[in-house]
This record gives structure tokens, C-alpha cells and sequence, in this order.
């Protein structure tokens, strides 16, 4: 057959797409559990990361099902939405709709005893959207561990919001002032406080070369927190607002 | 041209028969891998995939994950167009170039995910980036089309080698002066720090690349004299 005839064109680009399609369509559908299974595994890793246990992602579901005892699906006014499973909410789409119909996942973790609350966060960075979890401590209040992640932020900069000196700098920092309002935690370029000793300031040390991501982290964790205040406060919350 | 009249059948015996005469590493054979390390090196001499060299080469790791990446595509596009080549019809050979490169992309991306899920958080958006790299769509149109297998094989293998090489050194200097780490890990001693050495942040921006990259290309020129044009 003639190589430059134009039967012969769309043979072997009707050829060529049928065999591309399927090999990639059954590659996909063939790995979607395992891809699924990551995924769901590595999210259970970034919570009981915020709460201080550091494992591997074969043991994350084990020590998830342990720790965490209750996954709440929270409405605006604080109440909570029993219909729906928490840990199957996806920020990235709830995120878009209203707030009066969006529901703010809560999971509450329980370490010997000691209760704390992981909040997930989901902004925007400079390039794509970052995200993350925030451990609150039993007083609702002190943060006990963060962990950020993102898609894009660019390598060297904005992508070192993943690194564990940058997450540990909102270890014991404030989120609501002395009176009681949210304040959530700035990471700022003006705090004169390069090593983050003072943890009722409300800010953390930023990055530099990395402005805006550290914008959106900041922007982030306020506008997701404002949605979990009222339950917060609901809850027989005695802010301790032990400022020594 | 006369390539492309002869039928598919004695190609393939004269193929054969080639690979009979000619050792595997034969010096020409040889030459496929080391060119692209000097004398024609895809970057600094054909000024090609330099997008890629600015955007990833802020730290050692992800510059190296990327050559490997990028040798792996290369090297297995290469020999499926140079499989295919006396079939891909002429008018739509570049179409038919990037949806080899695109699948074979995805392909990696979606097997990575399932089986190899750190490495493929590594590379999140790199990986992307390999389909539009115009080193592979370049090897593919200006060698695989042309040659047989085992040789389409070799040049993958030293283009992809000699653009990793550039990366790596880029990556080196940018990482070192930038952040004063390597492969994350902290070098410049805290002692240097506190008499007063400051990392330099300009080169952890994507100028600093380019003018790495001149730098490499002017050391280059230098040594092989051969390169310079001559107007």
C-alpha cells in the first residue's frame, strides 16, 4: 500500500489511536485500586503525622483506625452532618460550593487520653493549590502539628513549605488572640523573630523567595479555621487563654 | 528517500545483515553515546530542552530523577519509532511522534502512582514536562526515523546522558550556592554561616540557570575550540 496515500493516513491513525487508547485505558482501570489505596493510605499518614506519630504508609491504616476515634462532617453553624463520612469529603470540590452547603471534615484523635483536633486546609500557593492538615490540642487553641503539601510550588522555594523546619515553626503557636477571635497564624516576613521563640505572636517565620505561597498558607489555615469556630466554640470550649 | 521505497521485508534482512558486519559497540556505535556528552551536546550546542534545564535544576534530586526519567522515555520512544518507521506515513509523522511520547509518559506516570507512589510525588509535575521536552521529539524526528533499532537505542541513551550531565551540574552549583545543601542534605559547615556567609538566593531564581548554563557553554567553547562559529 502507498505509504503517502490518504487511505493509508487514516488507517494507521485509526489504527494507532484504537491500540494507544486501550493500552492506556486499561492501565488505567487496572490501577486505579492500588493508585486509590495510595492516596487514601497517605492521607491517614498526613493526620496522624499533625498529632506527632510518624509511621510508614503500610502501617498508617493500623495506627489511623487506633488513634482516631471520631471523623465529624461539620455544617457552618457548628452541628454535625451524621449523613455523611468525613474522611470521603474532598476539599478540592467542596472548597467550591457555598459555604452554607459545604461540610468542614474534623477528625478527633485520641492519644492515651489526651484528645486533639486535625482540621484539613486547601488554598491556593503561587503556581497550583497547596494544602494540609492542622492539629489542634485539647484546648482548642495551641497547634500541635502541621503538615502542608502542594502540587507545583516551585522547587527550592515555595515548594520547602513540605519540610519538617518549616512545618515545626506552627508547633505551639496560637490561633485565637487573648479576647477569644480567630487570628489563625501569619507567616510573616516582618516578625523579627527568625527562630520562632515567641509562640503567642500568631506568626511564623517565612521563606524567603516564597511570598506568595507563604501567603497562601496563611490565608489558608484563616479562611478554613473561621469555619470551624463555632463548634469549636459549642463544644463546652474553655479557650486557654493561659498567655504567660 | 530510498529507504522509504524498500520494502519492509529486505530492510529488515539488510538490517540483519548490518548487525552481523557491525559489532554492537562498534566505534560507531560508540559515538552515538559519548557525542552527546561533548561534541554535540543537546543543550549547550543545540540549545535544546532548555526549559526544562531552568525550571528543575533548583535542587540536586529532582534533577537527577529527571534524567532517569527522561533517559527511560527516550530511550524506549526511540526504538518504538524506530520500530515503526518504515509505517508511520510521512504526513503525520509528528503527530504520531507525540502520541508515542504521550502515551509513553502516561504510561510511567499511571504505573508509578500504583507501584512506586514517592517517586512518582517526586516527579508530580516533571513528568509532564518530559512530553513537551524537545530533545525527544528532536531525537525522534531527526534519528529514530532514520535508523535501525540498537542504534536509535544507543542515541537515546547518550541524548538523554548528555542532557541529564548538564542538569546534574546545574543542579549542583544552584543547590550548593542557593541553598548551601546537596541532595538536601546541608554542606557549608554552620561555622561559615556565622562568620557571616550567606546563602545566595538569586541562584535558586531561574536566571542564575540560564547563566549557568553560559557558563558551561563558554567553558565548553573553550576547551573545543571546534565549536566556536566561525562568524
Amino acid at each position: 500500500m502507498n505509504r503517502d496515500s490518504n487511505a493509508y493516513t487514516f488507517l494507521f491513525a485509526t489504527v494507532m489511536v484504537l491500540i494507544v487508547a486501550s493500552a492506556l485505558a486499561f492501565t488505567a482501570t487496572s490501577l486505579k485500586d492500588l493508585q486509590a489505596s495510595n492516596v487514601r493510605k497517605e492521607k491517614m499518614q498526613n493526620i496522624l503525622a499533625t498529632i506527632g506519630i510518624k509511621t510508614d504508609r503500610e502501617m498508617a491504616e493500623t495506627l489511623y483506625n487506633k488513634f482516631i476515634v471520631e471523623e465529624l462532617s461539620l455544617v457552618t453553624g457548628g452541628s454535625v452532618d451524621s449523613d455523611i463520612d468525613a474522611f470521603e469529603l474532598e476539599l478540592n470540590k467542596e472548597i467550591k460550593k457555598p459555604v452554607s452547603e459545604q461540610r468542614f471534615p474534623l477528625y478527633v484523635a485520641n492519644v492515651e487520653g489526651v484528645k486533639s483536633y486535625v482540621v484539613p486546609l486547601r488554598g491556593a500557593g503561587l503556581w497550583n493549590a497547596i494544602w494540609g492538615y492542622i492539629a489542634l490540642e485539647e484546648d482548642k487553641n495551641t497547634i500541635k502539628g502541621a503538615v502542608f503539601d502542594h502540587v507545583g510550588e516551585t522547587a527550592g522555594l515555595g515548594a520547602e513549605i513540605t519540610q519538617q523546619w518549616f512545618q515545626n515553626r506552627f508547633v505551639g503557636e496560637k490561633i485565637f488572640d487573648t479576647a477569644g477571635k480567630l487570628v489563625g497564624i501569619n507567616v510573616s516576613k516582618t516578625n523579627n523573630d527568625p527562630k520562632d521563640l515567641d509562640k503567642n505572636d500568631h506568626e511564623v517565620d517565612a521563606i524567603s523567595g516564597a511570598t506568595i505561597t507563604g501567603d497562601g498558607v496563611t490565608e489558608m489555615i484563616t479562611e478554613r479555621l473561621q469555619h470551624y469556630v463555632p463548634y469549636l466554640k459549642t463544644t463546652a470550649m474553655t479557650l486557654a487563654l493561659n498567655y504567660n | 528517500m530510498e529507504e522509504k521505497k524498500a520494502n519492509p521485508v529486505e530492510e529488515a534482512t539488510i538490517l540483519f545483515v548490518n548487525k552481523e558486519k557491525e559489532p554492537l559497540f562498534s566505534k560507531k556505535n560508540r559515538k552515538l553515546l559519548s557525542d552527546p556528552m561533548d561534541d554535540n551536546n543537546p543543550i549547550t550546542v543545540q540549545v535544546l530542552g532548555i526549559c526544562s534545564a531552568l525550571a528543575i535544576t533548583v535542587q540536586l534530586k529532582p534533577a537527577l530523577v529527571m534524567s532517569v526519567s527522561v533517559m527511560v522515555v527516550m530511550a524506549a520512544s526511540n526504538v518504538i519509532i524506530s520500530l515503526l518507521r518504515n509505517l508511520i506515513p510521512n504526513r503525520i509523522r509528528i503527530i504520531v511522534q507525540l502520541v508515542v511520547v504521550a502515551s509513553m509518559v502516561i504510561l510511567v506516570d499511571q504505573v508509578l502512582r500504583a507501584y512506586a507512589y514517592d517517586v512518582s510525588k517526586e516527579l508530580s509535575i516533571f513528568i509532564g514536562l518530559i512530553i513537551t521536552n524537545c530533545i525527544v521529539m528532536g531525537r525522534l524526528e531527526a534519528f529514530a526515523l532514520g535508523h535501525g533499532v540498537w542504534k536509535s537505542f544507543l542515541d537515546g541513551i547518550g541524548n538523554a546522558a548528555g542532557y541529564g550531565f548538564i542538569l546534574i551540574v546545574v543542579a549542583f552549583f544552584r543547590e550548593l550556592l542557593g541553598s548551601g545543601k546537596l541532595l538536601g542534605f546541608q554542606v557549608v559547615p554552620d561555622a561559615l554561616y556565622e562568620m557571616g556567609y550567606e546563602n545566595n538566593g538569586l541562584m535558586l531564581l531561574s536566571p542564575m540557570a540560564l547563566i549557568t548554563v553560559g557558563i558551561l557553554i563558554w567553558i565548553q567553547r573553550a576547551r573545543n575550540r571546534s565549536l566556536i562559529e566561525k562568524n
